[in-house]
């Protein structure tokens, strides 16, 4: 036998390329995924905290129109960074009422964005996701956070 | 209710014979006991050493008492029971991954195998040459199949597959039978037809199963949601999502009910509503110990904090019947239109017997019977 059966260095040919069932995903439009509007929820940030409902709103709009289905990586990177504002401005005790106002697809995409968030750890981002991750679990469950894991189209 | 502990192993695979009084399991290795039940108490009376890997599937057809098992070998045996003694037939299933679940079909002239081959294997006897025969569906499956489940009319087939589809395809044979009648999920069936394929979840299929009528399906996937499609000129799916682990087994107990278990150890019912198309959490199954509740003192308060940060009195030790994920579900009597008893087996090598009409009137949990 040959000493190089170790490395497989030696190979030119990436035959899995070549296999013709090999699964390759569905090919799904990117369409109208552009991310939340960024302009709309400074705005409506820095009217916080004089105003709670507003915060309630920015929170929803950020969350709307999730780049799901983007390829583009810009467009999921400018939604995370405007989410994160969002998530970061929230006062402790007025977590536990917005997560309560989602509806479950609501709280499954807000565990996606937490996750995605504690990807890329700033200096005081870890300790308000965590906050933010006890209140989603206590509504969404393991469930939520399975579906995150097993999500094939993810924030 | 009542729970027996089997093994220390997982029960990989379990069937039980037409009048329940004998199971075949696997005790997650290459053969298959069968146990036989002797009062309260169960006993082993056979062994089946036939296979090289371990035993994946176990089906046993109750009119023609044969069994036929697959496993990760990539070979499937039918067993028939000659005298005393189970006699082995080996069936070529043409496959080069090993096989995944197996099932009979209703009127035991055929069976069908999932595979790590990307493809199903229908398998019939020939009867000229004596010989078990196969023929292959591939296409569209795109990997694994998990789990199988056939429809009442001997043509169909549900099978739930790792390429995060289930789908109903046709499994007609026209050397055993005859040409099927129209069903609500289409009326051209040749063999290989894609009846019905699922979208929306995403996750493996860990378990599939056709209701009493055949005009439902329901699977379950590992993104921890359950579904409902329901056949017609356009299938109608409803699925739930849970806030639970994901659950690897779920059949119908009633038209409208079913029972599902998986990684959490305990049975839930969900409950369907086809006026509404939706499908709802019907409860918890599990029957709870009755644990005393003591009061913590203040020291134990202090200890708790000290070593688990928390000042829970809860212990770290599962409440539920089973210690560990239940892998696979069967129904004992009644069929799946007016289920009486079901079985769970799991990884804790033990089995439980539930009663539905005792678990609806402990848990208050309606069991729509239609």
């Amino acid at each position: 036998m040959a000493k190089n059966t170790l490395s497989s260095r030696f190979r030119g040919v990436d035959i899995d390329e070549y296999d013709e069932n090999k699964f390759v995903d569905e090919q799904d439009e990117a369409a109208e995924q552009q991310g939340p509007d960024a302009c709309e929820v400074d705005h409506l940030i820095r009217q916080y905290p004089s105003d709670q409902w507003d915060m309630m709103t920015a929170f929803h709009i950020a969350l709307r129109n999730p780049p799901i289905n983007s390829k583009n990586p810009a467009v999921k990177e400018r939604a995370q960074v405007v989410v994160l504002r969002v998530l970061t401005a929230f006062k402790s005790s007025d977590i536990e009422p917005a997560v309560k106002s989602l509806d479950k697809n609501g709280v499954d995409l807000l565990m996606k964005y937490i996750y995605r968030g504690f990807e890329k750890p700033s200096d005081n981002s870890s300790a308000i996701l965590l906050q933010w991750h006890e209140k989603a679990f206590a509504v969404g469950g393991l469930g939520s956070i399975v579906r995150v894991l097993t999500a094939r189209k993810s924030v | 209710m009542s729970y027996h502990s089997f093994l220390l192993e997982p029960i990989s695979c379990h069937a039980w014979n037409k009048d329940r009084t004998q199971i075949a399991l696997c005790p997650n290795n290459h053969e298959v006991h069968i146990y036989k039940k002797d009062g309260n108490n169960w006993s082993k009376i056979h062994v089946l050493k036939e296979h090289n890997g371990q035993v994946t599937g176990i089906d046993w057809a109750p009119e023609s008492n044969r069994i036929v098992t697959c496993g990760t070998d990539r070979n499937a045996y039918v067993w028939t029971l000659k005298g005393d003694v189970w006699k082995p037939t080996l069936v070529i299933l043409r496959i080069n991954r090993a096989a995944r679940c197996v099932k009979w079909s209703p009127k035991e002239n055929k069976f069908a195998v999932g595979s790590g081959s990307r493809l199903i294997s229908v398998c019939y006897f020939e009867q000229d040459n004596d010989w078990w025969v196969c023929k292959h569906i591939k296409k569209p499956i795109r990997s694994t199949i998990l789990c199988l489940d056939w429809h009442p009319n001997n043509i169909l087939l549900a099978a739930g597959s790792c390429d995060f589809k289930c789908r109903i395809f046709s499994a007609y044979i026209k050397e055993v039978e005859e040409k099927p009648a129209p069903t609500a999920w289409g009326s051209k069936m040749p063999f290989g037809e894609v009846m019905f394929e699922s979208t929306g979840t995403s996750g493996w299929v860990h378990g599939v199963c056709f209701s009493d009528s055949g005009n439902r399906v329901a699977w379950a996937s590992h993104d921890s949601t359950v579904a409902v499609a329901e056949g017609g000129k356009t299938a109608v799916c409803a699925s739930l999502t849970s806030e639970t682990l994901p659950l690897l087994c779920v059949t119908f107990i009633t038209e409208n009910s079913l029972v599902a278990a998986g990684h959490d150890c305990y049975p839930v019912l969900f409950v369907y509503d086809s006026n509404k198309a939706a499908m709802s959490f019907g409860g918890k199954l599990d029957v709870p110990k009755q644990s005393a509740q003591k009061g913590m003192t203040a020291r134990e308060r202090f200890q708790n904090l000290d070593k688990k940060a928390t000042t829970d009195s809860k212990e770290a030790v599962l409440e539920s019947v089973h210690k560990n994920s239940i892998s696979q579900i069967s129904i004992l009597n009644g069929g799946k239109a007016q289920c009486a008893k079901f079985c769970t087996t799991g990884m804790d090598g033990g089995m439980a017997i539930w009663d539905v009409k005792v678990l609806s009137i402990v848990k208050h949990v309606r069991v729509q019977m239609q």
